[in-house]
């Protein structure tokens, strides 16, 4: 024997393994086993490695990692005999998985093994697909698998059959491959054949409507037929179960009805009888008659409608409802569901039994059953049913209350009747169950509080009394003590007594009492301490006997180690002590929250979607729009206001100069990167949304040749800035990279001659029409100031008129703009046209000169605009 | 569709495991502690179906195993039950009277009975007569191909080469 191979049997490793006592021993003796079993595979040993692979399977099983193992079922299965073959396609389906690169290599073996001559080898090829195939697999291999349809041997034709399955469920394009092939397999006799042949059918029809519409013209009558042989046939012992011939193939039978029939009255009509006669013969004192009955329940609700066909579907669902065995109940439960939508009637007659499943000691009906009752609820039985409901969450188990009493709470909010009933409702559900209740819904009981306020002194009455009952409960107490603080008065005074009501005498101290035991309580939380003691300033006002005490219990907290109440202690105690005289107006009532804004706001919370979040924001109620932090938001907020707004920095001073809407503007921007090789933004954010004349695709071209034409003047003054600096252009930080390019450009910048303090002119901006010249001059005393006279010369034949110079300077600098001493320019350089400009740099000595302009005016009636970028000032200004 | 099929016993321990849709080896045994925890602790008399991550858990207990199937919401709670005493009949036939320690040392006796039952996670088979035959075919390809193997012409080949 091999040295090297693990010489333990397969039964004696599961033996040492069972007979391990702790998981430290089961570890070692796998380890030992693994390590023996890699040095088989090192060694490439093929005596052992059927039994190597069995054993890395049951490792396996226990959860250790084998991957090791994975290239041994591929050698495996590439072996010639069957025994091997059969373990290696079992080790294939259990140690991988679809999802792994390894499976690929199979590809090539599976198809070899589909051609083969043993039939048995052609089974366990098809199953491996069938349980494990990749999508990729699916496409190289399903040739094969439609051929297999119809091979001789009918074990092969079912397991083709459920491979197609999986063929068409990984590439649902080639199902149309599929549909002929598996018309044949539904005129089988072989039940195996058929069965499954049925069950690819159905799947091919949810998958293509030219299945469904194929098989419902070919195939249905053949259904019906084999339906009726089946219902009706003699005792066959192979396939008997509790006295019914097959039931498998019934179930799939009318499994695939319903796919036919579903959306065609025609179709359903001529499969009526067959559903009526196993809807009344079936027995069902069985699991699997009523398997049969509930599948043929769902046929019937899902095909289009039949009167009578329906309501012997909705009795034999109150048959098992009404049944003793947990399982049928359930069934029954989960399929009145689906009831509700053909016939609510119907199944709200079972209210009654449907509420008591709602007790069940089973957690699984539980669960169904509220759902149900969840669903049946309505205006007119929202009353018992919420009574029913509340009722129950007294007993019921403690896991359970959780969605009980959310599910109570969703029906009370979407039905209540009057406010009063919805108060009283969720008074009930806060006393039983409070810790289960989400803080939104007690959020809202409190705005509908304080919108009912006829209701006010009632309310308050009713909490303080719950209170007295359950102080456990934190939801309770929380609202309880903010009614208190807001209504104490009216408990005090019995104010707004409803006839229904109990009198109580409660005196100010007693209320006090209740907050201060709920501030003092070591159960509740900091939210609820911290409401408590808003209360008590509240009362301090309300109630002026029990003001000192008040104060003794707010002073109390002034050593909390709690940060939050610490604070409030020590403000509300010098409101209390010190500002007698605002006090009272300080803790007035809260004005009454907005329902409206309150459920859109609630409903747009959970959607976190911009748009309802803006909406929320907008709607506030003190007027105050939240600060918005996103800047897309930003810059929302910027394109649906009409008024520009103030708190863009960047387009602030370019929205003035140049009227452009920076909000527009920008938006493109960002899109536009791919055109603006050689732009930058602020040129960019000039030229868009100009003159009507331009267009956004024309604007490239404008930018290009403008800067062409500078480029010599650049060049000629030793200047060169670089022209084409990528800019990076976000819509919303526009501002902070122009910023950036400007700086880049002050680094750029050679140093030019500085000849002292004269400046020397420049030509500020020319091309082909016409010439900017910049003079300097610095008013003695202000280093920061810079007075530029712009002289503007027509190059061109022809009289420029309505001439407007404008131009935009960093943040850095201040500029103003003189008016220009005509706005006409006379042709061929014959006069000029002047503007003084005062620029004031703030950071003189630090930063240069830099500007963007923008010459507009009309030639020959025709709007022509020229843009530059001047940074070739003198250094110094 | 079934999703998975489980054997867990009453320790909760796993005999079988078999995944019809991918499960990543965490996943799987993540899948099975939450499910063994959840099933294990059901009294006996109530329904036989756990609802869980959006699918059903059909699981039936024979002995100290407990046979689990998680399919899909829309599928039938009730059949599911009876394909799992479908294949324990079958499971039953072959070993006779089966019981949980025959699903141990052959583990894979009961992975092949189960291919013949289910591919894809859908019912292939439901006659137990045709299973029976068919692993009964299989098995004894396997028998005749081990006889060959140590018959004595073979031995004698091993031996000369």
């Amino acid at each position: 024997m091999n040295p090297f191979s693990s010489g333990t049997r397969l039964r004696d490793m599961i033996r040492a393994i069972r007979a391990c006592k702790t998981a430290a021993e089961e570890r070692a003796v796998v380890r030992k086993e693994c390590a023996a079993i890699r040095a088989a595979i090192n060694e490439n040993d093929p005596d052992y490695r059927h039994r190597n692979l069995a054993k890395l399977m049951f490792i396996h099983m226990l959860g250790y990692p084998t991957h090791f193992g994975q290239m041994e079922c591929l050698k495996s299965i590439a072996s010639a005999g069957f025994p091997e073959k059969r373990i290696g396609y079992l080790g294939l389906m259990l140690l991988l998985d679809e999802r792994q690169e390894v499976l690929m290599l199979v590809t090539n073996s599976l198809k070899q093994d589909l051609n083969h001559t043993n039939q048995y080898i052609v089974g366990l090829a098809l199953c491996a697909l069938g349980n494990i195939c990749s999508a990729e697999m699916a496409r190289d291999l399903a040739p094969e698998v439609e051929r297999l349809l119809q091979f001789r041997d009918p074990n092969i034709r079912k397991k083709a059959a459920l491979c197609s399955i999986r063929i068409i469920k990984k590439v649902p394009d080639l199902a149309e491959n599929f549909i002929n092939p598996t018309a044949a397999l539904l005129k089988e006799k072989h039940h195996g054949v058929l069965i499954t042949g049925i069950q690819l059918c159905t799947d091919l029809c949810k998958v293509s409507t030219e299945a469904l519409e194929f098989y419902r013209k070919r195939s249905l009558e053949g259904l019906v037929k084999t339906l009726r042989d089946v219902v009706n046939s003699p005792y066959a012992p192979e396939y008997d179960i509790a006295g019914i011939t097959d039931p498998f193939l019934h179930i799939r039978l009318l499994r695939l009805l319903r796919e036919l029939g579903h959306g065609d009255a025609e179709a359903s009509d001529r499969m009526n009888d067959i559903l009526a006669q196993v809807a009344t013969k079936t027995e069902s004192n069985k699991n699997a008659g009523n398997a049969i009955l509930y599948e043929c329940v769902e046929t019937i609700m899902s095909i289009e409608d039949n009167g009578g066909l329906r309501v012997l579907a909705i009795n034999i669902l109150g048959r098992f409802l009404s049944n003793r065995d947990n399982n049928i109940r359930y069934v029954a439960l989960n399929m009145l569901m689906k009831a509700i939508a053909v016939d609510a009637q119907a199944v709200q007659r079972h209210r009654a039994t449907i509420l008591e499943c709602v007790k069940d000691s089973d957690a699984s009906i539980r669960k169904r059953a509220l759902e149900l009752v969840y669903l049946l609820v309505n205006e007119n039985n929202v009353k018992p049913l919420t009574k029913e409901l509340t009722e129950y969450l007294e007993v019921s188990d403690q896991e359970f209350k959780g969605d009980l009493t959310a599910k109570i709470c969703s029906i009370v909010e979407k039905f209540s009747p009057e406010k009063i009933w919805y108060i009283d409702q969720m008074l009930k559900v806060l006393s039983e169950a409070g810790n289960f209740v989400k803080d939104e819904v007690w959020h809202a009981l409190v705005v509908v509080i304080s919108n009912a306020s006829d209701l006010h002194g009632y309310t308050v009455r009713a909490f303080y009394r719950a209170l007295q009952a359950s102080a456990e409960q934190e939801s309770l107490v929380r609202v309880a003590v903010w009614c208190i603080g807001e209504y104490g008065d009216m408990l005090v005074n019995n104010v707004g007594m409803l006839h229904i009501e109990e009198p109580i005498t409660v005196t100010e101290s007693d209320a006090t009492d209740v907050v201060e035991v709920a501030i003092k309580s070591h159960n509740l939380d900091l939210t609820t301490k911290a409401m408590a003691m808003i209360a008590l300033l509240k009362l301090s006002s309300r109630f002026p006997s029990c003001s000192e005490r008040i104060k003794d219990i707010i002073v109390q907290h002034k050593g909390s180690l709690v940060l939050e109440l610490q604070q409030r202690s020590i403000e509300f105690n010098s409101i209390i002590a010190k500002h007698q005289n605002i006090r009272s107006a300080l803790v007035e009532r809260m004005p009454v929250l907005d329902e409206a804004t309150f459920s859109g706001r609630r409903a747009g919370s959970l959607p976190a979607t911009v748009s309802s979040s803006s909406g929320a924001s907008l709607n506030m109620p003190n007027g105050v729009a939240k600060p918005a932090a996103a800047p897309l938001m930003d810059l929302l907020d910027l394109s649906s206001d009409d008024a520009p707004a103030p708190s863009s920095s960047g387009g602030d001073f370019l929205q003035d100069l140049l009227g452009v809407d920076l909000s527009t503007a920008s938006v493109p921007s960002g899109t536009n990167q791919a055109p603006k090789a050689g732009a930058d933004v602020l040129l960019d954010l000039l030229s868009i949304g100009s003159s009507p004349v331009q267009s956004n695709l024309s604007t490239p071209d404008i930018l290009s040749s403008s800067q062409d034409n500078k480029m010599p003047i650049a060049t000629l003054d030793g200047l060169s800035s670089p022209p084409s600096v990528p800019v990076r252009s976000t819509s919303a930080g526009g501002a902070a990279s122009m910023m950036d390019l400007l700086d880049g450009f002050v680094s750029n910048s050679p140093k030019p001659e500085d000849n002292g303090s004269a400046y020397p002119s420049v030509v500020a901006f020319e091309s082909s029409s016409l010439r900017l010249t910049f003079n300097f001059s610095k008013a003695p005393g202000n280093p920061q100031a810079t007075l530029i006279e712009a002289t503007f010369t027509n190059l061109s034949p022809n009289v420029y008129t309505d001439f407007i110079f404008q131009a935009a300077v960093p943040k850095f600098l201040q500029l103003h703009l003189d008016p220009a001493s005509n706005n006409t320019l006379p042709a061929s350089g014959t006069g000029s046209v002047t503007q003084t400009l005062r620029v004031t740099n703030s950071q003189h000595g630090k930063k240069s000169l830099v500007m963007r302009i923008r010459i507009a005016y009309k030639l020959n009636n025709k709007d022509v605009l020229e843009e530059g970028q001047i940074s070739n000032f003198p250094r110094g200004l | 569709m079934i999703q998975f099929v489980l054997l867990i016993s009453r320790q909760g321990k796993v005999r079988l495991t078999k995944w019809y849709s991918p499960y990543s080896q965490k996943e799987r045994t993540k899948v099975i502690r939450e499910l063994s925890g959840v099933i294990l602790a059901r009294g006996p008399k109530l329904c036989n179906f756990v609802e869980w991550r959006g699918y059903k858990v059909v699981y039936k207990r024979y002995a100290s195993l407990y046979f689990c199937m998680c399919i899909d919401q829309d599928d039938n709670e009730l059949e599911v039950l009876e394909i799992i005493h479908h294949y324990v009949e079958i499971l039953d036939r072959y070993f006779g009277s089966v019981c949980e320690l025959d699903l141990i040392f052959n583990f894979h006796k009961a992975y092949y009975i189960l291919d013949e039952i289910l591919i894809a996670g859908e019912l292939q088979e439901s006659s137990k007569k045709t299973v029976a035959r068919l692993i009964a075919a299989q098995d004894s390809l396997v028998e005749t191909a081990k006889e060959q193997a140590s018959s004595i012409s073979n031995i004698i080949a091993q031996a000369t080469k």
